[in-house]
């Protein structure tokens, strides 16, 4: 019999996991907190998302055209970026400035800087900086959820300001459910609670990264967030603003993190000392996305330094 | 029975696909002819012993080396030599190699005959003259693994029946049909060697081969069964030893520096029947799976047989063959040719079709860890893969590229099916050269 034989380098069997699994298992994690913020942001928080996500998509499939590259749409990476992007944006922003972030995100943040696991920033977080210092007002205005776009203050910034300047403060359990002002996919503790527990269980992440980071969070904010050292109010300072989506959805993006344990521990914590400073001190009322952005320059340093020791130990062989 | 101490970080859990593990050896009939490459084991080659023409019987010493480390080859058929050509292994290494015509009348030679031994030095003696090298798949000499290293204490005997690759089920075999030869195969290692204690580490997939040995120990043994966490790749040398005794063999050291010796129990079952019949290693329990083949089985084989004629005992392909692996598909080697022989370390024999077959095309790292997670042995192999493939080959040391033991599990688990493992083969390979070349500069 005439055959024609294979002849490659072990192993010889593949676990059959994908990049496109993955980034699906994403999208499915983040679909709780959209389903929350079209709840109480309506049409407008789907209309965003809708946006985002067709002007990711649409800006790396025409990169990819215009530089004659493979398309790499399919890997659906895009996708994530762009829901991402408009879960960190107000309900209050203009859609065409929503596009513009999109276009932002994949072509200057990932694409110029080599595409998919080269981008040395979250995409989504950088395309959001880039939209605050290009369209301050349009950024910051929050509202109240609901059908009439009442304007309001995000709990973080009643923390800062105080309530007689912000208004009341809303309950604990709003704050938990996401019936407070925000970003559109920030304010649902609860829905991103589910979607992260789907993401561990599938062992997309693992939670040294956000537990690390919401624990130093809580931990400053407990010590240094009172009117005396520990009686900050740290319950609301881990279920206010972006700290539950950074945490989970944004520090842990795979190419723009540490790659060991030590290493994620080590963002996790530099990530939630830096938030915590940027709320308590800071001239913003949150400073998780900054946060994260300034880790993510340190990603290439940690790993760099973090190498583990070998099972075993013992000192380094030559050949 | 106990359970394993500790277990290593990382590893993966692959489908076991060991279907073939109800199913009983057979013992395979004459093949035509046989093919004996005088390199089956790590070391020096053989040397020829016989030449075209030459009459050969069952269990002759066809091959030999006068240097440390080797081990001698037998005929495993009575029959006339047909030719001594050059043979290339799928490695790329290529060695002389013995053909044999079989007569049909499998007259065993005269020095057949059980060992005599009066003392450890010819029990060491009788060893290396076995042919045994280990069977686990690496392949080294036995005699020198079970010499006494100097000025290491060696305390634990630790057994190999962790079979943690896929598909292979030869050694369950072994230990469901031979318990007690195994047990007679340790008692005589520990006779060698002076050990006072063994474990025999089995996966705990494998209940009733635990059982099955746990039965035939006396309590005097001093031997016991250590039941292991079913995880790949649990019977790799330093993971399993961790496992049985907690100690880590330090990165370039030995079992024997933490003062242990590991044998699979395939090597001691033979060992065992060599003392008793004095016939050299010339068979071997393999494993014949995958999705191309008609009728997986269990065969005993004649080293030497082609493998053509195993799979056409296994009533032949299924459907079109698109890789055959010798050994698991975690780190067997992929054949080019149905011509090979079987050699003395084969355990499997895989056929895959085309879908099992099939390699993904590779994508870019988007750097999830997933490769640094399933290292069971702390590596970074995207960071070793970025390098290699940038040819920065020293920068590579920084990662401590020379403890991989190549396992595969970071290329298994790669959701970008980047080739992390081959990728670190070459890698050591640019490394050792650069090495020969300044040792030459030197000189």
């Amino acid at each position: 019999m005439d055959i024609n034989l294979l002849a490659g380098s072990s192993p010889h069997i593949r676990s059959g996991d994908s990049t496109q699994k993955i980034m699906r298992d994403v999208i499915i994690a983040l679909l709780p907190a959209a389903i929350a913020a079209v709840c109480f942001f309506k049409v407008q928080a789907a209309m965003l998302i809708l946006v985002t996500v067709i002007s990711c998509v649409a800006s790396e499939y025409l990169w990819c055209k215009i530089t004659k590259k493979a398309n790499t749409i399919s890997d659906l990476s895009a996708v994530v970026t762009g829901m991402l992007l408009a879960f960190n944006l107000s309900p209050a922003v203009p859609l065409w400035v929503a596009a513009i972030g999109g276009a932002f995100a994949i072509i200057i943040v990932k694409q110029l800087f080599g595409g998919l696991g080269h981008n040395f920033v979250n995409p989504a977080l950088a395309a959001r900086a880039f939209l605050m210092a290009s369209w301050p007002m349009q950024m910051t205005s929050w509202q109240k959820p609901g059908w009439d776009a009442v304007s309001s203050a995000t709990p973080l910034a009643i923390l800062k300001y105080g309530s007689e300047a912000s208004g009341e403060m809303p309950g604990l359990w709003d704050m938990f459910i996401g019936n407070i002002g925000g970003s559109i996919g920030e304010t649902s503790v609860l829905a991103l609670l589910i979607g992260a527990g789907y993401l561990v269980a599938r062992k997309v992440i693992t939670l040294e990264l956000p537990l690390a980071f919401i624990g130093t969070v809580g931990f400053m904010t407990w010590m240094l967030g009172g009117e005396s050292l520990f009686t900050g109010n740290f319950i609301y300072h881990i279920f206010a603003g972006s700290l539950m989506l950074g945490a989970f959805f944004m520090a842990t993006d795979y190419t723009t993190s540490p790659v060991t344990f030590t290493g994620r521990i080590i963002m996790g914590v530099g990530c939630g000392l830096l938030t915590s400073v940027i709320r308590l001190y800071g001239g913003y009322p949150e400073g998780v996305s900054y946060a994260i952005l300034l880790m993510n320059l340190v990603v290439p340093l940690i790993d760099r330094y973090i190498i583990p020791k070998s099972f075993g130990g013992g000192a380094v062989r030559n050949a | 029975m106990v359970k394993a101490v500790k277990s290593f970080r990382g590893g993966i859990k692959p489908r076991h696909h060991k279907e073939t593990a109800g199913l009983e050896t057979v013992k395979m009939p004459l093949p035509s002819k046989v093919i004996i490459p005088m390199l089956q084991h790590i070391g020096a080659p053989c040397t020829p012993l016989v030449k075209k023409g030459d009459r050969v019987l069952v269990g002759q010493k066809i091959g030999d080396s006068d240097r440390p480390v080797s081990a001698p080859v037998h005929s495993s058929v009575s029959g006339t030599v047909t030719d001594v050509r050059p043979f290339l292994y799928s490695s790329g290494v290529e060695v002389m190699a013995v053909e044999i015509k079989p007569d049909g009348l499998q007259e065993v030679h005269e020095s057949v005959v059980p060992p005599v031994c009066k003392d450890r030095e010819s029990m060491l003696k009788a060893i290396r003259e076995s042919g045994i090298v280990g069977l686990g798949g690496a392949g080294f000499p036995t005699s020198i693994k079970l010499s006494p290293p100097t000025g290491k204490a060696v305390d634990v005997l630790v057994i190999n029946g962790a079979e943690c690759e896929p598909y292979i089920t030869s050694d369950y075999r072994e230990m469901m049909e031979n318990p007690e030869g195994i047990i007679r195969g340790i008692r005589k290692v520990m006779e060698i060697t002076g050990i006072p204690k063994a474990y025999i580490g089995i996966e705990s997939n494998k209940q009733d081969a635990i059982g099955k040995i746990s039965s035939y120990l006396k309590e005097s043994d001093n031997i016991e069964v250590v039941s292991l966490p079913t995880r790949y790749p649990q019977g790799g040398e330093k993971q399993l030893i961790y496992a049985v005794t907690s100690r880590r063999v330090p990165a370039g050291k030995l079992p024997a520096d933490v003062g242990v010796l590991v044998q699979n129990v395939a090597t001691v079952s033979f060992i065992a029947e060599y003392f008793k019949t004095g016939m050299p290693l010339i068979k071997k329990k393999i494993t014949v799976d995958g999705g191309a083949v008609a009728k997986p089985m269990n065969v005993e084989a004649l080293i030497g047989t082609p493998i053509k004629e195993i799979f056409d005992f296994c009533g032949g392909f299924s459907e079109e063959p698109r890789k055959i692996i010798m050994g698991g598909p975690m780190m067997g080697v992929a054949q080019y040719s149905l011509e090979n022989p079987v050699l003395k370390q084969t355990n499997a024999l895989l056929v895959l079709n085309g879908i099992e077959a099939e390699e993904r095309k590779e994508s870019v790292c988007i750097r999830c860890g997933k490769c640094v997670s399933a290292c069971p042995m702390s590596l970074l192999p995207l960071y070793i893969n970025a390098n290699v493939v940038r040819g920065n080959f020293e920068e590579t040391l920084k990662y401590h590229v020379n403890d991989c033991i190549e396992c595969g599990c970071c290329s298994y688990v790669c959701p970008a099916s980047r080739h992390l493992v081959q990728s670190i083969r070459i890698a050591k390979a640019e490394l050792r050269k650069m090495a020969a070349k300044q040792q030459g500069g030197k000189n």
